[in-house]
């Protein structure tokens, strides 16, 4: 079975990598945009009903979730898919070539759901904005990634799946199950004849609907922002410190864990609704157990360092890696504590919800596929990173950023939850909606000021990625462990 | 008994009952190890030892190889 005559190939792999870095810039430089009009209003009218908030928001979050991480997904999966099954794609010109029409499928259908979203093309989901011709685009392109992963795995040499391949496998059939049941709809134009040929409604009406859009939408944030990234710090953590994960049997605990808990915990998003109160408790309840497995991931991968703390000293790789970690508990944490019914009371609708999702987004997805890519950068390009100040750079100006951003967001969150909830000796509401918009405009600027940095540093990585792809010294072979980086 | 209300205690005792399979699969894991049947910790080397010609963690055997090739 040996075949030491081929090699991996990388070449989808580093295509996906450099789409990564394009929608990272695309998707995070709108958030930008976005953050500052939130402070400044004025801003949204620049390209007249272009530029408004309401059809940019959506452009931010679908090109960061579907743009930015499923390309660095997809980046990492034709890199470590291929590694740990220790199965080359030159060896099947099918999945080789299936790979590459993946690669160029999804990147029309992504440049043609930004298109859509600008036109206001939209089922107006959250989330789940795409209209029935690009989900059926979609579902097409998640089949070849099935296609994929099943038929590498047919032939792998190993005979065991590294935790890594779980975690992969697990996002495939996540996504496919929560995609397909939540944009269940009817084009209307195909029923009745009239209309525009590309509007739909949902099969769902009412609470139903809304009870399977959260299903569908924290499970989003479960299989696209945490899963495949478990995947990826399980392969690229213990890779570029040449420490064995701490234990194997501790991950695949967490995994099933995370598996068993995670579908349960939608309902906290509908908490004081229309759906059943026993529903909107377990989704609260599931919420705080959910702390457990993703606990586990996370010291697991921190204890995977132990004895070796020197190398977050000497490594900026090892220092994205180890903070995306932290951000993973630290957000795993907060999620929790906002889905306890009282808290949520207060914390619902509020600032503090987004500056949840940037803690896990920014810090722990966007850390992990930044240091992922420049881990693969040395093996594609057989060069060494280009700048490791640089990266160091990048890494504390991002850092600073993403403290920003959530500080700021606590701060301005329960602040309008204290204020919309305050009322007076006789029940009256002691502010206006108004009065909240004045108090927070500080800690809006702030935001957009951590945003914006966070948004250099990504020019700084991609200029970095560009050097170490072009002008960079150049390696004999490929780095077993550490990646070799000029300072 | 309401149709919801069936829906609840049917979605509680389910939970208790994967809660149970959670658990036994901790009490797997341990006693497959402590028995001497499954080494679990060797298979972190898969990340560290990636190269294409490595020798694997588990070679898939020929037998295994042989069954799929003949679609058995």
């Amino acid at each position: 079975m040996q075949n030491p005559a081929v090699e991996y190939d990388y070449t989808v792999a580093k295509w996906f990598s450099y789409l990564a870095i394009l929608f990272g810039i695309l998707g995070m430089g709108v958030g930008v945009l976005i953050a500052f009009q939130l402070a400044f209003p004025e801003l949204n009218y620049i390209f007249g009903q272009y530029s408004l908030f309401s059809r940019l928001r959506p452009i931010h979050t679908n090109v960061v979730a579907y743009g930015f991480t499923l390309s660095g997904i997809w980046a990492t999966w034709y890199y470590v898919g291929q590694r740990v099954l220790k199965v080359s794609l030159k060896e099947s010109p099918f999945l080789s070539g299936l790979a590459k029409v993946h690669f160029w499928l999804y990147f029309v259908t992504a440049l043609l759901a930004v298109v859509s979203l600008l036109f206001r093309v939209t089922t107006s989901k959250e989330y789940a904005q795409f209209e029935w011709p690009l989900d059926i685009l979609v579902v097409v392109i998640w089949v070849m990634w099935g296609i994929s992963i099943f038929g590498l795995i047919g032939l792998r040499r190993e005979k065991t799946l590294y935790i890594s391949m779980w975690y992969y496998i697990a996002t495939f059939l996540g996504v496919a199950m929560l995609y397909l049941f939540n944009n269940m709809a009817v084009p209307t134009y195909l029923v009745t004849g009239m209309g525009d040929p590309l509007h739909s409604v949902s099969m769902y009406a009412g609470s139903n609907d809304a009870l399977v859009q959260w299903w569908f939408g924290h499970n989003a944030v479960a299989f696209v922002f945490t899963v495949p990234i478990i995947a990826m710090i399980y392969y690229f953590l213990p890779k570029e410190s040449g420490q064995p994960v701490y234990s194997y049997k501790l991950s695949l605990l967490s995994f099933w864990g995370l598996m068993f808990v995670y579908l349960w915990a939608g309902g906290h998003h509908l908490i004081y609704s229309t759906v059943p109160d026993w529903m909107q408790t377990m989704g609260s309840i599931f919420s705080v157990i959910l702390i457990l497995p993703s606990w586990g991931s996370a010291l697991n991968m921190l204890l995977t360092m132990k004895g070796e703390w020197s190398q977050l000293k000497d490594s900026p790789l090892i220092k994205f890696m180890v903070l995306a970690s932290t951000f993973y508990m630290l957000s795993t944490l907060e999620g929790p504590i906002q889905s306890i019914k009282s808290v949520n009371a207060l914390a619902h609708f509020t600032d503090w919800i987004p500056g949840h999702v940037h803690d896990g987004t920014l810090g722990w997805v966007g850390f992990m596929i930044i240091a992922a890519i420049m881990h693969m950068a040395p093996r594609f390009f057989k060069r060494e990173i280009y700048s490791k100040k640089l990266l160091e750079a990048q890494f504390w100006l991002q850092t600073t950023g993403i403290v920003l951003y959530f500080s700021s967001m606590w701060i301005a969150g329960i602040t309008q939850g204290m204020m919309w909830r305050a009322v007076d000796q006789y029940g009256n509401l002691a502010y206006s909606f108004i009065d909240t918009v004045t108090v927070l405009h500080p800690y809006y600027t702030l935001r957009a000021i951590g945003g914006l940095m966070y948004f250099i540093g990504l020019f700084m990585w991609a200029y970095n990625f560009y050097k170490t792809m072009t002008a960079a010294r150049q390696i004999e072979e490929e780095p077993k462990f550490a990646s070799p980086m000029a300072a | 008994m309401e149709l919801k209300e069936i829906q609840g205690y049917l979605y509680f005792f389910f939970i208790l009952f994967l809660t149970a399979i959670l658990y036994g699969y901790i009490v797997h894991l341990y006693r497959s190890e402590k028995k001497g049947e499954r080494d679990y910790e060797k298979y972190g080397k898969m990340a560290l030892d990636d190269e294409l010609d490595s020798k694997p963690v588990e070679p898939l055997d020929e037998n295994d190889v042989n069954e799929k090739r003949s679609g058995k």
